[in-house]
């Protein structure tokens, strides 16, 4: 459990869209990611707040492709 | 029970732009500083300043710090103070600098100076023609200072504290400050820093309005804890606006969508600017269109089934040209919005920008309040910087590129008296045996409660109170009924209920916490925009659209304690040049 609320509290940014997002994906999909997912979420999270959305957006595309699952999770909301 | 302690020569609450500015001063002077933020660093709300940062270097044509302060006087509609104004317009060049030298990636010119940009408000010659005013770093500013600075501070060993939030500062019998209450997310804990100076750095508040595009975590922390200490916030009610944000989500849609040929539709289809501005329609300044929006809400013809919204419609512009003029417009509308622009309008609300009020304090920083004899007194050991701070150098509106500067300047400045401060003998005072008992007593309520109201319908209604009764344009019935319903929003906050009492990351009880700071931040904004009788710069008012020099040139100082107001006067005195007289504010 304090891993999920860790990562939900991560999920603050400083950029509004991407708290959007983000506050988004957390009431759809958090609870039930694996543990797998969830560590791609956390290296997702770990990115400072304009390379996360232009990735989120499509304008970028991850250096690494084992990121691809859940970012496209973030993509399509 | 005790709760553990920790001393520090300075804390420093918020580490967005002017806390890391200011910290590095500290950090640099071999203090014992400790920063705490709610977040990591970076990714604090400047990260989305785009603009730029004003400074009058004159990299590509004549300007001068002189200018600069008449802009920024005359944006401020003769509210801001003078003397604090003309030490950020004289100081900007060496901040910038500053940066520069600290690695700050600024876009250059071919001769390898700093590039500069024209922005709306800069002028040379004292309003004459516009000016290359504005320091970027491509449209990434905020992101690449916040970087820059926090490289820095690791290099000069800074002390962090990440996700811990502050709760409540600590004053003695006389009135100094000593410290703040602080909670560990990641444990749970609450600790006392017990501090020689602290720093609020706390940023904005915009998320008391429904519509804002400030992120989630800008609740007014260091205003509810200013609040609750029994001290003073400043000219609350002006709060600057942008005309189209995405309704219910805040996401700015660029004004050059109606540059384009976009415009905005009533419920009824009408095409409402046609009345309000007969020759430029839609293309009418931000105050104009967003005047217009809030009256058609107001007279019953918004959208939607609360009718609290107005369309921009923009999809006759064809495929072609949204997608190759406006980049990026049609993704944001279809991913906030749930529209896509080019075969539907998107829904569009006056949004909430920048708090140009907040804790009074002087340009060195330090926090001020009237000293009942016409003047004013620094409360010893607490001072503030940035958005949260009202020094006033932005009055009753902001200029644009201002805001990045305000950090600077003040971060520094800030630092700057703190360490001198403490060399003139600022020492540690006795914490008092209840030091904190106040704030446990919160906490205790919170933890122990069964039951009561929800903290997530409280913010929904208070946002939404703010929004209808305090928004971009403001009329006196509203605002009356606004007071009432503001003050019962506050007395249900008192009874807020949480169902996970956990300690490890309970984002419920920061949630509820930041409640608290939010409705103190609310309840200031509604009753001082309720008291002031005038238009003036971002407070605008139907029965009263004059600005009223004679009787209402002063600050607005708004005390929690029996919702009373006082006001000071506006330092009209620039420290070495002659006074800019108020003039009617035309561009």
């Amino acid at each position: 459990m304090g891993e999920m609320d860790r990562v939900r509290w991560h999920c603050r940014r400083g950029l509004l869209e991407l708290d959007l997002v983000l506050a988004a994906f957390v009431e759809r999909h958090l609870e039930r990611l694996d543990r797998r997912q969830l560590a791609i979420l956390e290296e997702l999270l770990d990115k400072p707040d304009n390379d996360l959305l232009d990735l989120v957006m499509g304008r970028a595309e991850p250096a690494d492709p084992s990121l691809q699952p859940v970012l496209e999770m973030l993509r399509t909301g | 029970m005790a709760i553990a302690k920790r001393e520090f020569d300075a804390v420093v609450v918020g580490a967005g732009g002017s806390g890391l500015r200011a910290a590095l001063q500290l950090a640099e002077a071999n203090l014992r500083v400790a920063v705490l933020s709610k977040v990591f660093p970076t990714r604090s709300h400047t990260v989305a300043a785009q603009g730029g940062v004003s400074a009058s270097l004159g990299n590509d044509e004549q300007d001068n710090w002189h200018w600069h302060m008449f802009d920024t006087v005359k944006g401020s509609d003769y509210l801001g103070d003078q003397d604090a104004i003309e030490f950020m317009c004289r100081k900007a060049g060496e901040v910038v600098y500053e940066l520069e030298h600290f690695g700050m990636p600024f876009d250059r010119l071919e001769s390898g100076k700093i590039y500069q940009r024209p922005f709306g408000g800069h002028t040379s010659n004292y309003g004459e023609r516009p000016v290359k005013r504005a320091c970027a770093a491509a449209d990434r500013t905020g992101h690449a200072m916040l970087h820059t600075l926090y490289q820095r501070n690791l290099r000069a060993r800074t002390q962090f504290f990440v996700e811990w939030l502050a709760l409540d500062l600590i004053r003695d019998a006389e009135g100094d400050v000593i410290g703040v209450v602080a909670l560990e997310m990641e444990t749970g804990e609450v600790m006392i820093l017990q501090a020689r100076a602290t720093l609020l750095a706390t940023g904005g508040a915009g998320r008391i309005f429904a519509s804002s595009t400030n992120a989630f975590i800008n609740t007014g922390d260091g205003l509810g804890m200013v609040a609750r200490a029994g001290l003073p916030l400043q000219d609350m009610e002006f709060y600057q606006f942008h005309p189209t944000g995405v309704y219910g989500a805040g996401v700015l849609i660029t004004e050059g969508v109606r540059g384009e040929g976009g415009f905005l539709l009533n419920k009824n289809g009408e095409r409402f600017m046609e009345r309000y501005a007969p020759t430029v329609k839609d293309l009418a300044s931000r105050d104009v269109v967003s005047r217009a929006m809030a009256t058609e809400i107001k007279e019953g013809r918004g959208c939607g089934k609360d009718g609290d919204y107005i369309l921009l419609k923009l999809d006759h512009l064809g495929p072609e040209i949204i997608t190759k003029r406006l980049p990026g417009i049609r993704e944001i509308a279809i991913r906030f919005a749930n529209v896509d622009p080019v075969k539907e309008p998107i829904p569009v609300v006056p949004t909430a920008h920048y708090m140009m009020g907040g804790i009074p304090a002087n340009y060195h920083g330090q926090v001020v309040v009237p000293d009942g004899r016409g003047g004013e007194r620094v409360i010893k050991g607490l001072y503030a910087a940035g958005e949260c701070a009202c020094v006033s150098v932005h009055g009753a509106n902001r200029l644009g590129c201002n805001s990045l500067l305000d950090l600077l300047v003040f971060g520094k400045s800030a630092g700057e008296r703190i360490v001198e401060d403490l060399k003139g003998g600022l020492a540690h005072k006795k914490l008092a045996k209840d030091a904190g008992e106040a704030t446990m007593a919160r906490l205790a309520r919170l933890d122990s409660a069964t039951s009561g109201e929800s903290v997530a319908e409280i913010g929904a209604e208070l946002r939404r109170t703010m929004q209808l009764h305090c928004g971009v344009f403001r009329f006196p019935d509203s605002l009356a009924e606004g007071v009432k319903k503001i003050l019962d929003i506050a007395e249900r906050a008192r009874r807020t209920f949480i169902r996970d009492k956990s300690s490890v990351f309970n984002t419920a009880r920061i949630e509820a916490l930041e409640l608290d700071n939010l409705v103190e931040t609310a309840v200031a904004t509604m009753i001082s925009a309720e008291a002031r009788k005038e238009s003036r710069g971002a407070h605008d008012r139907s029965d009263y659209p004059k600005r009223d020099d004679g009787n209402w040139m002063k600050h607005t100082l708004w005390y929690k304690e029996g919702n009373r107001l006082e006001y000071k006067p506006v330092k009209l005195k620039p420290l070495t040049v002659e006074a800019f007289e108020p003039k009617a504010r035309v561009y």
